[in-house]
């Protein structure tokens, strides 16, 4: 198990290479710019493939064309860079390439500033761009499932054909924590059944997202609807944590979901039966399992989201409004302090007695 | 422009299939528009050097926005403009590849001049057809960039009026003040004589790629006789007396034979040369164990940028990895760290650890006045704040230990002024509050300074002075 200090932004390139990335397209924006950095370090010492791109915007094409060729690819960039590059994502999303994007998010809206943020959940989580499409996005909160997630989406994004966010934010994209190395590389090869490789077995092949026909169109949409529902079923995933007894659940991903259980310890120490419902995947989004969660019993929810209650709609979609859900949120780049939360727990707790 | 757009020709599919509808060999294209013709050169010219199986075009958007129901070798459509990307993409990842962009003048010259321009600067290694029709067909007619002063469109009604929409842009020209191109060439397809010509310069376009030599452009003066409302007559005189005096022919740069192929470059993916590019030889395996009873750690560090402060955070980050704690380093970034302060946070902790930003420290470290200013008062109860001397006269709040430590005289005699963060360190080993022996440091300060011996040497040697001034001033 080699184990090394690394920072989440470096990690990201890590488990990108381990996972047989081949082309990495990028343009500078903090917080994620170390992202873009290390690609221009390590991606030619492998023979892989690097350019700065001129824009997100032609970062994100390129990485449409690379995707047509059959290649893993990826680009990573931050939430201005994210709004420029949804176009591309759509295309991505309709010409069914797979592909990884990560996004270190940064507060906003606007230019915003460099702090982190979660503000581009809705952005991300329900497509971003045109159309009826869907990304699948992961929502790592450490620097190991930086490099672990980044991995797992190239398989995701092969076994579907579809684009994986990795939805992150500036302090995971800056922080360093240890780093346990990936032990096994893939060789990736090219599937010729639908490639345009420039090679005589993919010769016959096309990527294209115009369809003329309503019908045909129509159809398009109704099979990537399907492949959603595919994905929603097998791929879900979520972490509880002391949730067996718990009647006050704090619902956080990325960053947030970290404070969020020290949160749940103190509150637990104060006596209140707190616990923490952490979506790994925000689409698929976990809500079978926050609903079974919120069956029967008197429990009140809280989502804890550096946004302005961009999660908390999903959350009370999936439980079906059968109990009441709170938000504890902060914005433009302030991090939710662990007292922010506990005290809503307490307050929540006291009111309704739930302790 | 007389020549039928229907028709086989080498290159192209003999029946196009993908187009549909009941003339499986009739062009989508309007009757006499250019498009037709320029496709057949260019299907003959991948017939001809034998390179359809390693071809892909890109189609546009716009009227060729269909151009992969015509072109037999693999196809990509692409976005608004966005072509000379996807292009490139591609040919990166496909070193092999001869890659051909097919773009009018709305994609190329509007909505995708940035990308049109970077990947002629950056002298990617594809040919990009450029059919300048000064309009934008697909959509109607509107005006294009290339629109002709005074040229009537649907969005200039009484003619381009450059008092308001600028002058036509030519492209050949602007590529031509860039490096890195191999082949620039305006052509026309006017008349059989101009297609003769066009035809020449596309296939060159073509064999530089096929050669791998670099990037290529051929600009194609062409019609779009339904929204111009020109026949075949009008057509020709259009593009020979009113195109050309604005968009002279001719070729700007042919440089092909005088470079070389450009070298392709194909990826490693074995695991070998990951660890090899990684240093995996130098990575370490801690024994962390989560759940013990060694009471966590928040550690502010801060100064000025260049005080070392990133790296003393780090350091105490490492010293916890080799106690088996876990850890968390997180730093002030972008515009924090301008005007020459930085800071860091450390956890230190045998649980998972929450938030790696320390607000309020236990431990402060404060390497001059302003850190000292800013920090103190976010110190929690109990906590021991040390600074550097140079930061002058300090009383602690109730219930703060401070402690000022002469840091650079401890360094000096280190060897080494830098070294005023590690003589800091040895400080805080000494005083125990960091609760982790001093060999933990000693070997993180071995993997972080891993290549200078020197260095290592020295700082070792100021954890050392550091600790020794602690046990006789503490
Ligand atoms: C982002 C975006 N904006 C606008 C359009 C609409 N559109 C389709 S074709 C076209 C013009 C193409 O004109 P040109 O490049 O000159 O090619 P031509 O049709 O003349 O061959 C436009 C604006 C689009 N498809 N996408
Ligand atoms: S609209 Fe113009 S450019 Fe388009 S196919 Fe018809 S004639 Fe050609």
């Amino acid at each position: 198990m080699a184990t090394k200090l690394v920072k989440g932004n470096s990690a990201v390139i890590i488990g990108a290479l381990y996972a047989g990335c081949d082309c990495y397209f990028g343009y500078p924006i903090t917080p994620a710019s170390e992202i873009l950095q290390d690609a221009s370090l390590y991606f030619p010492k492998l023979g892989r493939k690097f350019v700065q791109a001129e824009s997100e915007e032609a970062a994100i094409n390129m990485v449409y064309g690379a995707a047509s060729t059959g290649h893993r690819v990826m680009a990573a960039s931050s939430s201005p860079g994210m709004s420029l590059k949804t176009e591309g994502i759509s295309y991505i999303a309709a010409a069914e390439l797979p592909c990884v994007i990560v996004d270190i998010m940064r507060a906003g809206p606007g230019l915003g500033n460099i702090g982190a943020e979660q503000g581009d959940y809705s952005q991300m989580v329900k497509g971003g761009g045109h159309g009826n499409y869907k990304n699948i996005v992961l929502a790592p909160n450490s620097v190991q499932e930086m490099c672990d997630f980044t991995a797992k989406g190239f398989d995701l994004a092969f076994k579907y054909r579809i684009p994986v966010i990795i939805l992150a934010d500036g302090v995971l994209g800056q922080m360093i924590e240890p780093l346990v190395f990936p032990k096994k590389a893939i060789e990736p090869t090219i599937d010729e059944s639908w490639a345009v490789g420039g090679t005589a077995e993919t010769r016959g092949n096309m990527i294209s997202t115009i369809m003329l026909d309503f019908d045909e169109l129509e159809e398009l949409n109704e099979r990537l609807q399907k492949k959603y529902e595919l994905i929603e079923k097998a791929e879900v995933d979520h972490e509880g944590y002391q949730l067996e007894d718990a009647s006050i659940v704090l619902v956080s991903y990325g960053i947030s979901s970290r404070i969020a259980r020290t949160a749940v310890d103190i509150a637990r120490k104060q006596g209140y039966k707190a616990g923490l419902f952490r979506p790994k995947t925000l689409w698929p989004f976990p809500k079978d399992e926050l609903k079974k969660l919120a069956k029967g019993t008197d429990k009140e929810f809280i989502s804890v989201e550096m946004s302005n209650g961009q999660m908390i709609e999903d959350i009370k979609l999936a439980i079906e409004c059968s109990a009441p859900v709170d938000l504890v949120s902060r914005m433009g780049g302030n991090l939710i302090t662990v007292e922010q939360i506990t005290e809503k727990i307490s307050r929540i707790a006291n009111k309704r007695g739930l302790k | 422009m007389t020549e039928k757009v229907i028709g086989k020709a080498p290159g192209l599919y003999k029946e196009f299939v993908r187009k549909g509808g009941s003339a499986p060999t009739a062009t989508h294209y309007c009757p006499g528009c250019g498009h037709g013709i320029l496709h057949k050169i260019i299907g003959e010219a991948m017939s001809d050097f034998d390179i359809q199986d390693r071809t892909i075009a890109i189609s546009p958007v716009g009227c060729a926005v269909f151009a992969y129901y015509y072109f037999d070798c693999g196809n990509v459509q692409a976005a608004h403009g966005r072509a000379p990307a996807v292009a490139t993409g591609i040919s990166r990842a496909r070193p092999d590849s001869v890659v051909i962009s097919y773009q009018g003048d709305g994609d190329l010259a509007s909505i995708g001049l940035n990308e049109t321009l970077q990947a002629a600067n950056r002298g990617e290694k594809i040919a990009v057809i450029f059919v300048n029709n000064t309009v934008y067909g697909m959509t109607g007619g509107q005006m294009a960039p290339t629109t002709l002063v005074g040229e009537k469109t649907s969005t200039s009604p009484d003619g381009r009026d450059p008092r308001f929409s600028g002058y036509p842009i030519h492209m050949c020209e602007l590529i031509d003040t860039l490096k890195a191109p191999v082949f620039i060439e305006r052509v026309s397809l006017s008349d059989i004589a101009h297609i003769r010509k066009a035809r020449k310069a596309i296939r060159k376009a073509i064999e530089i790629q096929s050669q791998g030599k670099g990037y290529a452009f051929v600009e194609v003066l062409s019609n779009c006789p339904t929204n111009l409302k020109q026949n075949a007559e009008q057509t020709i005189e259009w593009i020979n007396e009113h195109m050309e005096k604005e968009f002279p022919l001719g070729n700007f740069r042919d440089t092909s034979n005088d470079v070389d192929k450009i070298e392709k470059i194909y990826s490693d993916f074995s695991v070998e040369s990951l660890d090899e590019i990684f240093e995996l030889e130098k990575a370490h395996i801690f024994d962390t164990k989560s759940g013990g009873n060694y009471a966590a750690r928040r550690l502010k560090v801060a100064g000025f940028g260049g005080q070392g402060v990133l790296s003393m955070g780090l350091l105490a980050a490492g010293a916890g990895c080799f106690a088996g704690h876990e850890v968390s380093w997180f730093p002030s970034y972008g515009p924090e760290q301008r005007g020459g302060t930085a800071n860091c946070s450390v956890v230190i902790s045998d649980d998972p650890i929450g938030s790696p930003v320390v607000q309020y420290p236990d431990i402060l470290v404060a390497m001059n006045r302003p850190s000292l200013e800013k920090f103190a008062a976010d110190a929690v109860s109990g906590a021991t704040i040390f600074y550097d001397s140079s930061a002058g006269q300090f009383d602690p709040p109730d219930g703060i230990t401070a402690v000022s430590v002469p840091t650079i005289e401890i360094a000096r005699k280190a060897g080494s002024e830098k070294a005023i963060n590690t003589a800091m360190l040895g400080v805080m080993i000494q005083s125990g509050v960091l609760g982790i022996g001093k060999t933990h440091f000693c070997e993180a300060l071995k993997v972080h300074f891993a290549a200078k011996q020197k260095v290592v040497d020295i700082n070792l040697r100021a954890i050392d002075l550091g600790s020794e001034w602690a046990r006789e001033n503490l």
